[in-house]
């Protein structure tokens, strides 16, 4: 994403492109672990929607589907809070990844 | 046709805020400010402006109410002075850095410990890098004047900077004098309507203000800000012209006094220069070639237009109503020797803090800082080059 000049700055702060954080793709924070969702265990309960700090949980018509990896942190919250004892959501290994998100 | 009144500083710039009547106004009473928010209670109370008036809990509540009628897109003041504008602090660099021109009336009061009441600079000169416009008053009329411009230039365009107008606490808020009051509809005009820049209300907009920044936009956020004060020179000019035109009292970013074959000068600001322009006449009449030099505008400081006053001269005293603990001189004298930095024959300088807590100074004392500058100039030679005047040694 291109970044302006002070001199392209709307004044005040404003920002005129309002919601623009979906741009940010927080997933490039993730280092060393992603969440793995293994749907033959899924109960449906939720929890790991209820809890995800990103909103990074996929969810489609009613049902949760996986994933979406553009948002997914990898803090691993999800896997905790998943009840079944053959947990839905387990942590596996990712090859570390240099992070390129908003900062220089 | 203008009209004279017999006012205070406080009434004067409550005149004022009648004649423009702002869309919000907040504000919380301190001494000394405290007449202006009480003549503007009035004034809603008897139906005289429709402006909302606002009593806050705080004045860092009343700054933040300013903050958020500014961003709805309203003309905004306040008024305070000391210890509540430092429970503004935080609200004045976000009101700098959102670039939102409200116009806060300070009556320049110290600041604690120990408890005073009285006048001194150290409430505004210690706002000095929250990004805000000041401008500095002689007198009731001068607060009068400047306030009603305060809205010209922070409003400008170009600028949109927040603007704070000093009155020395009760040497001008609570001193009576007879100003000219402009008709309501002149001033009206002079003012003009409120543009607004993405006012927040504007709901076919959608934007977000005062966002976070991290290591990636603050910097260049800061920067744009910077623009906005950089671009009041001209502005601040230009409305002091037009002022002058309408009103028959012009202004510019210093007053020079008796300057014209001076070869010394003293530098003071506010209700000071009034007394220092007494003591100038008697050392002239003594045959002393000294003038005065008054900043009226200390941010942005006018720092060339200053040097090509002050360059000729042989000995320059920069008279300072507040102290900065631990540094080279107080606040005006370092911008002042500053200014002077790039000239390769510089004149002798030398800084004096006064009037701290509301100490008088008297025109004897200007004449004894003449007397030093005096032998300043014909010695070569600085024996202090920052001292106290009037005080207990």
């Amino acid at each position: 994403m291109k970044k302006e000049t002070w001199k392209e700055l709307t004044i005040g702060t404003i920002n005129l492109d309002a919601g623009n954080s979906v741009k940010n793709l927080t997933g490039t924070w993730r280092s060393g672990k992603k969440p793995q969702f293994i749907e033959e265990n899924c109960i449906q309960c939720f929890f790991c929607w209820l809890y995800c700090p990103h909103s990074a949980i996929r969810v489609e018509g009613e049902e949760v589907k996986g994933i979406n990896y553009d948002y997914c942190t990898g803090c691993g919250i999800c896997s905790v809070e998943c009840p079944p004892k053959e947990k839905a959501i387990t942590m596996i290994k990712e090859e570390m990844k240099l992070a390129g998100g908003s900062t220089e | 046709m203008s009209t004279l009144k017999t006012l205070n500083g406080n009434q004067s710039i409550a005149e004022a805020v009648r004649q423009i009547d702002p869309d919000v106004m907040a504000a919380y009473p301190i001494t000394p400010s405290t007449a202006i928010v009480e003549t503007i209670a009035k004034f809603k109370a008897d139906g005289l402006i429709a402006g909302e008036f606002v009593c806050p809990e705080s004045e860092h509540s009343a700054m933040s109410v300013c903050i958020g009628a500014s961003s709805a897109g309203g003309r905004v003041m306040t008024a305070t002075a000391s210890q509540g504008l430092a429970l503004m602090w935080e609200m004045l660099y976000i009101a700098a850095g959102l670039r939102l021109p409200i116009v806060a009336a300070i009556a320049n009061r110290s600041l604690s410990a120990p408890i005073n009441i009285h006048g001194d600079h150290s409430d505004t000169i210690g706002a000095r890098d929250s990004g805000w416009i000041q401008i500095y008053s002689e007198n009731c009329q001068e607060a009068y004047d400047n306030f009603i411009q305060a809205f010209r230039i922070g409003e400008d365009l170009k600028v949109r900077t927040p603007v704070l107008v000093g009155l020395d606490g009760f040497i001008i808020s609570h001193s009576m004098e007879v100003i000219q009051v402009e008709d309501d509809d002149e001033v009206k005009k002079f003012i003009g309507e409120y543009k607004n820049v993405f006012p927040v209300l504007d709901t076919s907009r959608k934007m977000t203000v005062g966002p976070i920044d991290f290591t990636d936009y603050y910097f260049e956020h800061k920067r744009n800000q910077i623009e906005g004060i950089e671009n009041a020179p001209p502005v601040i000019e230009a409305v002091g012209k037009e002022f002058g035109l309408k009103f028959g009292r012009e202004y510019g970013f210093f007053e020079e006094y008796r300057m014209d074959d001076a070869e010394l000068c003293i530098v003071v600001m506010s209700s000071a220069a009034g007394t220092c322009k007494d003591a100038v006449d008697e050392l002239r009449s003594e045959g002393k070639r000294i003038g005065l030099l008054k900043p009226r505008i200390f941010r942005p400081f006018a720092h060339q237009k200053i040097a090509e006053a002050l360059k000729k001269m042989k000995a320059i005293a920069v008279l300072d109503r507040s102290s900065s603990p631990g540094a080279f001189g107080a606040p005006l004298f370092t911008e002042v020797r500053s200014a002077l930095y790039d000239y390769a024959e510089r004149p002798k300088i030398v800084n004096y803090v006064y009037g701290l807590g509301g100490r008088d100074i008297k025109v004897e004392h200007f004449k004894e800082v003449g007397l030093k500058l005096e032998k300043i100039a014909e010695t070569g030679k600085v024996e202090e080059i920052y001292g106290y005047i009037n005080l207990r040694e």
